[in-house]
């Protein structure tokens, strides 16, 4: 990474702590949540833009994770941030396993397979003999976490810092894993199955990993929305929140880290803005963007801003 | 015992529902090797139009046979104007484009007709007429989605379009050698299968009343019969969408009850896709490395 982009990359940080500061609580909150979607979406972009398998049931980990959170602290009495790490196992098993049978499957059939486990979770979580820990249809509430070593701060913007520092962690572990051994595989098993293979990656194993790490990165950003909104309901995770992911992606950039802000930033703030419209126009809104990136700028914002960036340079140059 | 024969009875009546959106799926699916996960939306969007007529104070069959009409209508246009830009795009951007157009059919349904579940009128009398085991809607039901099957399979059968668009699905490139024009057999292939998602919609509707989201567990279980009869074989996506709806009926009248329904589906699907792909009844493709 060059000097420069560190140099930016600080400012970013700093202008990203001090933004609870300037706004009022409920936009930090706000900001909070376009953060835990920002985790959400990294998971699935490493899945779907890295390692192109498509995923239509992302919300389904999203839920688990929410759940494992919700659960153990309305249950258990476990502390809100001790529920990330449990969160983060729950999902990366349970992404390990459904991407087992998952390896068979390709393309439209993995679309297939997710889409139907992102339809029918909601109806699992409202199943009456799990009652007892999900809550069934009503769902669980929790607490909402207040600053710790009596901080001079409230607990909209307490929460803002602690899923800041989450994210960026995550952030820096996807960087971490996405440049390295892990991440090449990835994108070779996606860019040519046979040749990867033939270079002696082991492609059964990776794509199951990915799942698993991506599931897990989902799970840790559900974990996180569910203290953020203290509150979970089987209805609030249906098929829908699936297709918000996919828009975030799409609409952020495939196969890019940064794409998953910029995703993030729109999947929360575009539906705030069209809510004044209609109930429906979200939605209209976020087809109509699908279609759009996907016939018009295929790789997404990111793509957008790095020929942007170019295009200075140039610019700059002359 | 009586209990058991009328829920497969009542499983037969759903089961022919999802068989005729199963092979909505299975026909787009021999003529363009995609799975299109708008098909209940084009459904339920077809089947608001009825309603809009039915209350507009049209009779039920003029407005039925209209409404297969617009179906038809409106899967032509989508495929000329929406999915025909992506004809040749990879699988992911052809998924997004399926998504695109549910999100927006779903959306613009609720804009235009609001949210509010409403009540689909039947076309079949309310006391039973097909005996005690059966309503007589049930009965209607599988009646309809017969005389669909008999009509789609004399069609394909027996006429030179048929023949042209069976030619279409099959070998694109012969055809177009031929004189078929191969673009336009998709898209009336498109329209056809609307035309029977459409008919299948306002089957369902009486059923689980007329509301924006009611096609999405109906289309997961048309996706589950497609799969479980082989999702290249027409007649075995029929087999499939009685069998699971038999199955689902079963299942959740006497062993995990109603609520985990639909996840027989999902179970069926995974279950499917590993263990047999091809399904029952379809060809096992055996690809070369």
């Amino acid at each position: 990474m060059s000097r420069r982009q560190l140099i930016l990359l600080a400012l970013l940080l700093l202008a990203a702590c001090a933004l609870p500061f300037l706004v009022s609580n409920y936009r930090t909150f706000q900001f909070t949540l376009a953060l835990v979607y920002a985790i959400a979406l990294l998971g699935l972009n490493m899945l779907t833009g890295y390692n192109g398998q498509i995923s239509l049931g992302h919300g389904a980990f999203y839920a688990i994770g929410a759940y494992t959170a919700a659960i153990l602290m309305d249950q258990y009495g476990v502390p809100y941030w001790a529920t990330l790490p449990a969160a983060a196992v729950v999902c990366l098993v349970a992404g390990f396993l459904f991407g087992l049978p998952a390896l068979r499957l390709q393309g439209l059939y993995l679309a297939l397979a997710t889409f139907a486990l992102g339809v029918s979770l909601p109806a699992l979580l409202k199943y009456h003999h799990l009652e007892k820990w999900t809550g069934g249809v009503q769902g669980i509430v929790i607490d909402k976490p207040e600053p710790p070593f009596g901080l001079p701060i409230n607990a909209d913007q307490w929460l803002y810092f602690f899923v800041l520092a989450v994210t960026v962690l995550m952030f820096v572990l996807a960087w971490n894993l996405l440049r390295g051994r892990m991440g090449r595989a990835m994108v070779a098993i996606r860019d040519h199955h046979i040749a990867a293979e033939a270079m002696g990656i082991d492609a059964a194993m990776v794509k199951s990993l990915t799942f698993g790490v991506s599931a897990m990165y989902t799970g840790i950003a559900g974990a996180l929305g569910a203290i953020a909104i203290q509150y979970v309901a089987p209805d609030s995770f249906n098929f829908f929140l699936s297709i918000v992911f996919l828009v975030g992606i799409v609409v952020g950039g495939l196969a890019s880290i940064s794409g998953a802000i910029y995703g993030a930033l729109f999947i929360q703030f575009v539906p705030n803005i069209a809510d004044e419209i209609s109930r429906a126009a979200p939605w209209a809104i976020f087809g109509i963007f699908l279609l759009g990136f996907v016939y018009l700028m295929p790789m997404g914002v990111a793509s957008a801003v790095r020929l942007a960036l170019v295009l200075a340079r140039a610019q700059g140059a002359k | 015992m009586e209990a058991f024969l009328h829920q497969v009875l009542a499983g037969l009546a759903t089961g022919g529902i999802y068989a005729s959106l199963a092979l909505a799926l299975v026909m787009i699916y021999q003529a363009t090797h995609l799975v299109n996960f708008a098909q209940g939306e084009m459904a339920m969007f077809a089947t608001y139009f009825a309603w809009s007529l039915i209350n507009a104070g049209m009779p039920y069959w003029p407005a039925f046979l209209l409404t297969v009409v617009f179906a038809f209508v409106l899967g032509v246009v989508i495929e000329r104007i929406i999915i025909r830009p992506v004809e040749n795009a990879p699988v992911l951007a052809v998924v997004v484009v399926f998504i695109a157009l549910l999100v927006i059919l779903n959306s613009v349904t609720g804009w235009i007709f609001t949210y509010t579940i409403k009540v689909f009128p039947s076309p079949f009398p309310a006391e039973p007429i097909f005996g005690r085991y059966i309503t007589s809607h049930g009965g209607g039901a599988i009646g309809v989605t017969l005389v669909v099957l008999l009509l789609l399979y004399l069609f394909f059968r027996f006429t030179p379009l048929g023949l042209a668009m069976r030619a279409a699905a099959q070998n694109p490139a012969s055809a177009r050698l031929v004189g078929i024009r191969v673009g336009w057999m998709l898209a009336l292939g498109w329209g056809l299968a609307a035309a029977v998602g459409g008919v299948a919609g306002m089957m369902v509707a009486p059923i689980v009343y007329l509301d924006p989201n009611m096609m999405g567990g109906v289309l997961l279980y048309a996706f589950a019969a497609a799969l479980v009869g082989g999702i290249d074989n027409p007649a075995g996506a029929v087999f499939g969408g009685f069998l699971v709806g038999v199955l689902e009926n079963l299942l959740g009248a006497f062993v995990i009850g109603n609520e985990l329904k639909l996840a027989v589906a999902l179970v069926l699907i995974i279950g499917v896709l590993v263990v047999r792909p091809s399904g029952f009844f379809g060809k096992v493709f055996v690809t070369r490395v």
